[in-house]
């Protein structure tokens, strides 16, 4: 599989425990022209990332790329995740994705099908890009193109993060846009 | 019956399960996701929701049906559920788990039994709905023609 298209194509981990939303993002992300690959458990999800239970504090070199330390060649560009799940939540696979060397720079997105601020301002504390509201749509998708940039860019250089959450109500679409301030 | 009948009353049933609440956006994003490379997206995506459902529903009715009732297992099942009709548009479905939810904080099992019955008849009615759907479109399909995208606007005002 040595084409070089393949180079060019992103690479996106989905985390869900439900049948219906994994099946809805893996479309997403393939109408997008993105791989996907889908878990449903943050546990799966830290296997596939070919990250052990015990703390990867093992001395690799920063790279934007991943190179998991059981050499699984596998790169993934973006992790998606629910944050409702059982046993590991979203969260928790954001943590550990985190204070893992060498998956710490791939960018995080959760979604959850609750509004609550709280929640929200913990992800985005905690080093996710995004917070999506459910149900994913394809615009949700679309925004996130710039951050699988950054995984595939070898000098990765520092951006700001930018926060965009949608609400959809009955009768209008509310868009909220909040883009943290500068440092 | 000719085809372009066919679409014309594929589109006006399409219109009336907007305008009553059954279907949201979100069913029409699914839509939008179907195509040539995956032609039959949508019919998969509501068919796991079917299946999904019945469980739910099934797993409700017993967990309701215990001396002491685990009102969290109750709640975890509503949860699922909601998130399931949410992610394929069935709105009146969802609709129902809200106040479903509520009368599972307050523990009030006869309440729940009610909301139960309701959401029951909601998941019927919608499956009813969405089965007569996939037929129409068999059937213009079978007559040769193409299936008119009927696009969900924010204000009900429907477009094509």
């Amino acid at each position: 599989m040595g084409m070089a298209a393949a180079d060019l194509q992103f690479h996106v981990l989905a985390v869900d425990d439900s049948l219906i939303d994994r099946k809805l993002i893996e479309s997403l992300f393939r109408s997008s022209s993105c791989q996907v690959t889908t878990v449903d458990s943050g546990s799966k999800a830290l296997e596939f990332l070919g990250l052990q239970e015990e703390h990867d504090d093992q001395n690799h070199p920063n790279q934007p790329c991943v190179s998991p330390s059981n050499q699984q060649e596998v790169e993934v560009n973006l992790i998606i995740t629910d944050y409702c799940m059982p046993g590991m939540t979203g969260y928790d696979l954001l943590k550990k994705i985190k204070e893992s060397s060498s998956l710490r720079n791939i960018p995080v997105v959760i979604m959850s099908s609750e509004n609550v601020p709280s929640r929200i301002t913990r992800c985005l504390e905690e080093g996710a890009e995004e917070f999506f509201l459910k149900p994913v749509r394809l615009s949700d998708v679309n925004k996130l193109k710039s951050h699988m940039m950054k995984t595939k860019c070898k000098n990765n250089k520092q951006q700001q993060p930018e926060i965009i959450v949608t609400q959809e109500k009955q009768e209008s679409i509310d868009i909220a846009h909040v883009v943290l301030p500068e440092g | 019956m000719e085809v372009g009948q066919l679409q014309r009353s594929f589109v006006e049933y399409m219109a009336s399960l907007f305008r009553e609440g059954f279907l949201d956006a979100q069913f029409s994003q699914l839509q939008q996701l179907q195509d040539d490379s995956n032609p039959d997206f949508v019919v998969e995506v509501v068919s796991l929701f079917f299946e999904d459902s019945e469980r739910l529903l099934n797993d409700l009715t017993m967990a309701l049906d215990q001396p002491n009732v685990d009102f969290k297992q109750v709640d975890a099942h509503v949860h699922q559920l909601k998130g399931s009709s949410s992610s394929v548009g069935a709105q009146r479905v969802k609709n129902c788990c809200i106040p479903f939810r509520n009368c599972c904080e307050e523990q009030n099992t006869e309440a729940c039994l009610r909301c139960l019955q309701q959401i029951k008849q909601e998941y019927l009615l919608a499956k009813n709905k969405l089965q007569t759907l996939f037929d129409l479109e068999q059937q213009i399909v079978a007559a040769g023609g193409a299936i008119p995208m009927v696009q969900y606007s924010n204000d009900y005002g429907l477009s094509l």
